[in-house]
């Protein structure tokens, strides 16, 4: 908001013909969803024009209308089908990710023998490139989704145990010592004061996380599958048909951004202490 | 009749921490007592061992040599009778005012019923907060956290209130009216109150007794009984009596350190 601000400020300052233009823009939360909704609309057109103008063939840049055409290549039904294969494995990924990493983090704060063991391996894991290992997992795992499912996990759950782990380390030393005063039993100590401590830490990670999973399900797709958005764009550009693959890059793009909507969206309503004011 | 044992009693209490470069010598050879009811303020430089002491009592640490009995018996693990306020208030930044009193039961049994409620409002009523019980933690000045973080710290009626410096991260105002706020809390309810505090003025006007602490081991260097009658007020603080007891506390702290 106060980017936005000081962009539009600095902009209507130098030009007093904007400044009456912004004046006449409607204040507040319309105004931060109509100014970037007008600056993607001028991108698509300065782009479609670009296109045609500089007469630019369609492999190397085709022009937004073209790229809408492209949804118009397979019927809706198909375009479900392949929506669905890559959400269903990401979220698959998603949730298994969480599963896996929060009681990782917890152990890591619990024991520093267990921190000791288990976090050089998760290094380990996490500096391999994912991309690589993936043809030999689906070689292992097989053509299912369960090697997708890894993939995408593999991706995902590396940033959910360091930010989970960092937030269950944050809690204020007295709190920890004001329930050891109590002689509360310890699983209390983690329910009822380093997990919401946490929460913060564990929502910026899980808004990573979701966008990683996107990435882990395309990845895997790449590497063998017969459904997907990211086997289409792949599809699509082993024949040329570039535009096509352009639509299938957009609806990944409005997955990802939709998904990462719905985490931020949940902590708005069930944490709303847990934002930065 | 046997004289009934003293709330606190330090027993030659040493305190030596290991740490990677070597061992550090945090209190050695202390040794006092505080009678029940008795505010007893512990004053000294930072890093003399006075936070230490407070956890010993509280059976957060074991002492490494000698020991610390409460109402007669060695401490050895924490005890229901302590309540302990920390520097910072502390509060949990997602529960309201009144569930952050409640907090030490919810997180000891694991329920609350209606009575520990109604014992949390008025204990923010005695703390003045009354009208305040369904705020967040946020909405509330420090002064006001502060005043929360007493409030959770008497909801067990505990017989010993702990303070480890409760009023130095406030601003000077603030912090004397907060004294004069403890004053009037410990007179309507009193405690055995031992509290810390670097601050010559306030261990002045709030304690029965002041205990002179040196660092590096720590170590009781005197034992003072302040020289002002109850009740004491904001004339208290401009008093003669009590500009020469601080006088007196200031030069021996200095010289001390010089």
């Amino acid at each position: 908001m106060t980017s936005l601000d000081s962009f539009a400020a600095s902009f209507s300052s130098a030009r007093p013909k904007m400044r009456a233009l912004m004046a006449r823009l409607p204040a507040g939360r319309l105004r931060l969803v109509l100014l970037p909704a007008l600056t993607f609309l001028a991108i698509l057109v300065v782009w479609e024009l670009a296109t045609r103008v500089f007469h630019i063939p369609s492999y190397v840049l085709p022009a937004p209308s073209r790229i809408a055409g492209g949804f118009d290549s397979i019927p809706f039904g198909r375009w479900v089908e392949h929506v669905w294969a890559t959400l269903r494995v990401a979220l698959m990924g998603y949730a298994i990710s969480i599963a896996i990493a929060l009681p990782i983090a917890i152990g890591l704060t619990k024991s520093e023998t267990l921190s000791a063991c288990l976090y050089p391996l998760l290094v380990v894991i996490q500096s391999t490139p994912v991309v690589a290992i993936a043809p030999i997992i689906i070689v292992v795992l097989g053509a299912e989704d369960a090697p997708r499912v890894v993939i995408t996990c593999l991706i995902a759950f590396f940033p959910l145990v360091v930010s989970t782990t960092t937030g269950l380390m944050a809690t204020p030393p007295e709190l920890v010592e004001l329930s050891r005063s109590l002689r509360a039993p310890i699983h209390r100590e983690f329910t009822q004061i380093r997990i919401p401590y946490a929460i913060p830490y564990i929502f910026s990670a899980l808004k990573i996380s979701i966008t990683l999973s996107v990435i882990g399900a395309v990845v895997a797709e790449f590497v063998a599958a017969e459904k997907g958005i990211g086997y289409y764009i792949q599809f699509s550009t082993s024949l040329f048909k570039l535009p096509e693959a352009w639509a299938g890059l957009g609806i990944l793009m409005v997955m990802s951004l939709g998904l990462f909507q719905l985490v931020a969206l949940t902590q708005k309503i069930f944490f709303p202490w847990s934002l930065p004011k | 009749m046997r004289e009934a044992p003293d709330a606190i009693a330090f027993k030659g209490l040493g305190q030596i921490f290991k740490t990677d470069s070597g061992s550090v010598e945090a209190l050695r050879d202390v040794n006092f007592a505080v009678k029940r009811h008795e505010f007893v303020a512990v004053l000294g430089p930072s890093g003399c061992g006075k936070s230490t002491l407070l956890r010993c009592i509280a059976g957060l640490l074991a002492p490494t040599s000698g020991s610390v009995d409460v109402f007669g018996l060695p401490v050895t693990e924490p005890r229901d009778d302590i309540g302990i306020v920390f520097q910072k208030p502390t509060l949990l930044p997602w529960a309201n005012v009144e569930d952050n009193v409640v907090f030490p039961i919810k997180h000891k049994t694991g329920k609350v019923n209606h009575e520990h409620r109604a014992s949390a409002r008025e204990m923010l009523k005695m703390v003045g907060l009354e009208g305040f019980e369904k705020r967040m933690p946020a909405e509330l000045s420090g002064g006001m956290q502060q005043r929360v973080g007493i409030a959770r710290a008497l909801l067990l009626n505990p017989d010993i209130l702990l303070m480890d410096e409760p009023f130095s991260a406030l601003d000077a105002l603030t912090r004397e009216e907060m004294g004069f706020e403890l004053l009037r809390i410990w007179q309507a309810s009193p405690k055995t109150v031992l509290f810390i505090t670097h601050s010559i003025n306030e261990a002045v006007l709030l304690a029965d007794r002041v205990l002179v602490m040196t660092g590096r081991p720590g170590s009781v260097l005197c034992d003072l009984q302040v020289p002002i009658e109850r009740p004491r007020s904001i004339e208290t603080t401009s008093s003669k009596v009590m500009h020469d007891f601080s006088g007196q506390l200031r030069s021996l702290l200095l010289k001390r350190a010089a």
